[in-house]
């Protein structure tokens, strides 16, 4: 039954921008790409531990990748969202080189000093129109038919490929020892999980995304501004839809990212008062409600439409009770 | 001679960025911490100061105690109402408690102060300098700010050897629980130690806003200087925040004058990487955790 609701609501997306017109198009683009930036951050936070306020610093150079790569190198814009993926991951190597070095909250706030560190790079490069930003030409001589479900798709995609990944990545052995390493990184390498490796892994995974998503927003845009494409809004969004969401859940994000829709879509003009209230709702729900609503819905209902937790099944009647044990951080219902 | 210069003001730019650099230190030593609201922290009590200068008109050097003492309640309060909860929950609720109250200090003070540049009028002291030669003039505040940097380390230094308090503050740094058994009241310590950090915060912060211009959007930037400089110089050493602070700030100035001001922040941060790269537990490290 839920599989054929899924498919159903699946097939319904992909030929969305057939019937649904641009300006829902262009909204649900953002809707995919944040859910696919959160769906990533909650895969560095929720599973590897590793809480990054840096994730802009890949999301500007997927930016400015595309850029580089349909404006100057003329390489369809379509085609160069690929490129910027691997332009992240190239950069994620030795980035995390240096701020692995640092644990918790200043790791934190070393992946904030790369992000800088690449937008007052990309600012000082005259060809990229340095602070005041550059239109993206190969993005803007597509036809408007084609370029927004062109993007549509790239989007979903994304979203999809996001949450595929940490599906499976979680399903596997590698996810049994990232949520071995953020529940305790000594006992999980003692136990042989190669901690530099899987934490590597989960970075480089987070920094290609990062970027496509970058890239596809490029596109949406039609303009780069390393302001922009670098702030720390991004980070600020993403930190808010996985907290709300519910961190370490793959549905947390993406009930999150609905909830901060609602909020944009209704709250957006009053400026200041809208980024209030996302930083004290972040806070109030971290303190008194660190599981999110997701958390909330699954301490009450025990269902999961991703389970990637492990539980122990007790075969023949008449041995033991069924008790689960969970390997995910919620305690036994 | 403009190298000299360039070196000169840097030092003394190091000392300002040690004033940042010191409260951060000492919240995380203390509770291990990482307060990624600091840098707002130190741009709050520039708009405190305001505010008492523009009810109060007098020389906004008055205001520097005032400003302390109420950066030191609300440091109190901060800690033991909201901050006090996360302290024994790891690194991850800290960095996003302390990230949402960047956001809410930062949009309070747009939506109170608008985006607007805002300035401190301490009259001619604010131009004043020594004149060395016809090249070379060390300005009176920034060598005011040095110095202050300098009694502010050691005043602490002695606060954290010779006092009660400060004891208390080594000990619930070094372990929680037995601290507590020894009938230490940990709330109320943490509670102190941010009060303090945030009172070092407003002399930095008022200082830089007689200095320069200020506007809410500072604080990311100055979070990140004082960062640096307490990884330049090595987790747990004052000492060694105040050569941190030295190290960007010379980072900085020489970077402008070498390769023009638009590389002055990057070269600075580039140090920083340099430094992470090779010496992770920086300069003078007394930990080598972080």
């Amino acid at each position: 039954m839920i599989l054929g609701f899924g498919v159903l609501v699946a097939i319904v997306l992909i030929i969305f921008p057939l019937f649904g017109g641009i300006p829902w198009t262009r909204r649900l683009v953002d809707f995919f790409t944040l859910l696919a930036l959160a769906q990533l951050w909650n895969l560095m936070l929720g599973y590897a531990g590793l809480i990054s306020v840096g994730q802009q610093g890949f999301i500007g150079i997927g930016s400015y990748t595309l850029w580089l790569f349909s404006d100057i190198l003329g390489i369809h814009p379509f085609v160069a969202v690929i490129f910027a993926a691997i332009g992240g991951a190239i950069i994620a190597l030795p980035a995390a080189s240096l701020v692995f070095k640092l644990r918790g909250g200043y790791l934190a706030i070393g992946t904030w000093v790369l992000a800088e560190v690449m937008r007052l790079i990309v600012a000082n490069i005259k060809r990229t129109g340095g602070g005041s930003g550059t239109t993206v030409q190969a993005a803007s001589q597509l036809a408007t038919e084609t370029r927004v479900p062109g993007t549509y798709w790239w989007a979903l995609g994304l979203a999809i490929v996001a949450i595929g990944v940490t599906y499976f990545l979680l399903r596997s052995r590698t996810g049994l020892g990232l949520e071995a390493m953020r529940d305790n990184d000594l006992a999980a390498e003692s136990s042989g999980v190669n901690l530099w490796r899987t934490k590597l892994l989960t970075y480089v995974v987070a920094g290609a995304g990062c970027a496509a998503a970058g890239a596809v927003v490029a596109i949406h845009l039609l303009r780069i501004q390393p302001a922009a494409a670098f702030s720390i809004n991004w980070t600020a969004y993403l930190i808010f839809i996985t907290v709300i969401g519910g961190v370490g859940t793959i549905e947390g994000p993406v009930i999150g990212t609905l909830i901060y829709f609602i909020l944009r879509e209704t709250t957006s003009q009053y400026g200041e008062w809208y980024f209030i209230v996302l930083g004290l709702l972040a806070i109030v729900v971290t303190i008194w409600s660190p599981r999110g609503i997701y958390g909330y819905v699954v301490r009450k209902t025990n269902f999961f439409l991703f389970p990637v937790q492990r539980k122990i099944r007790f075969k023949g009647a008449g041995e033991s009770p069924p008790t689960q044990v969970e390997s995910g951080a919620e305690p036994v219902a | 001679m403009d190298w000299v210069n360039a070196a000169v003001q840097g030092i003394l730019l190091g000392g300002l960025y040690a004033l940042f650099a010191v409260g951060l230190s000492l919240v995380f030593g203390t509770m291990r911490l990482v307060n990624l609201a600091h840098g707002d922290l130190t741009v709050l009590p520039a708009y405190v100061a305001l505010m008492l200068v523009n009810a109060f008109r007098f020389n906004p050097f008055y205001s520097i105690p005032i400003t302390m003492v109420i950066m030191f309640v609300f440091g109190y309060l901060l800690q033991r109402g909201l901050l006090n909860t996360i302290v024994r929950s790891g690194d991850i609720p800290g960095v996003i408690v302390t990230f949402g109250i960047s956001i809410v200090i930062q949009n309070a003070l747009l939506l109170g102060f608008t985006a607007n540049s805002q300035g401190l009028d301490a009259g001619s002291i604010e131009n004043g300098s020594i004149k060395i030669s016809d090249r070379l003039a060390i300005g009176w505040l920034p060598l005011i700010i040095f110095i202050m940097a300098v009694i502010v380390i050691a005043a602490l230094q002695i606060y954290t050897q010779r006092t009660k308090m400060g004891r208390a503050f080594r000990a619930v740094s070094d372990d929680q629980d037995a601290a507590r058994l020894m009938g230490i009241n940990n709330k109320h310590v943490w509670a102190v130690a941010m009060g303090v950090a945030l009172l070092i915060a407003a002399i930095g912060g008022v200082m830089m806003a007689i200095r320069t211009t200020f506007d809410p959007l500072l604080g990311s930037q100055r979070l990140i200087y004082a960062f640096e400089a307490v990884i330049i110089g090595g987790m747990g050493s004052s000492w060694g925040t105040l050569m941190g602070g030295v190290i960007l700030g010379l980072a900085q100035t020489l970077g402008a004058q070498a390769f023009g001001s638009a590389w002055s922040i990057l070269c600075g941060h580039v140090v920083f990487i340099i430094i992470l790269a090779f010496r992770p537990q920086g300069l003078l490290a007394k930990t080598v955790t972080a």
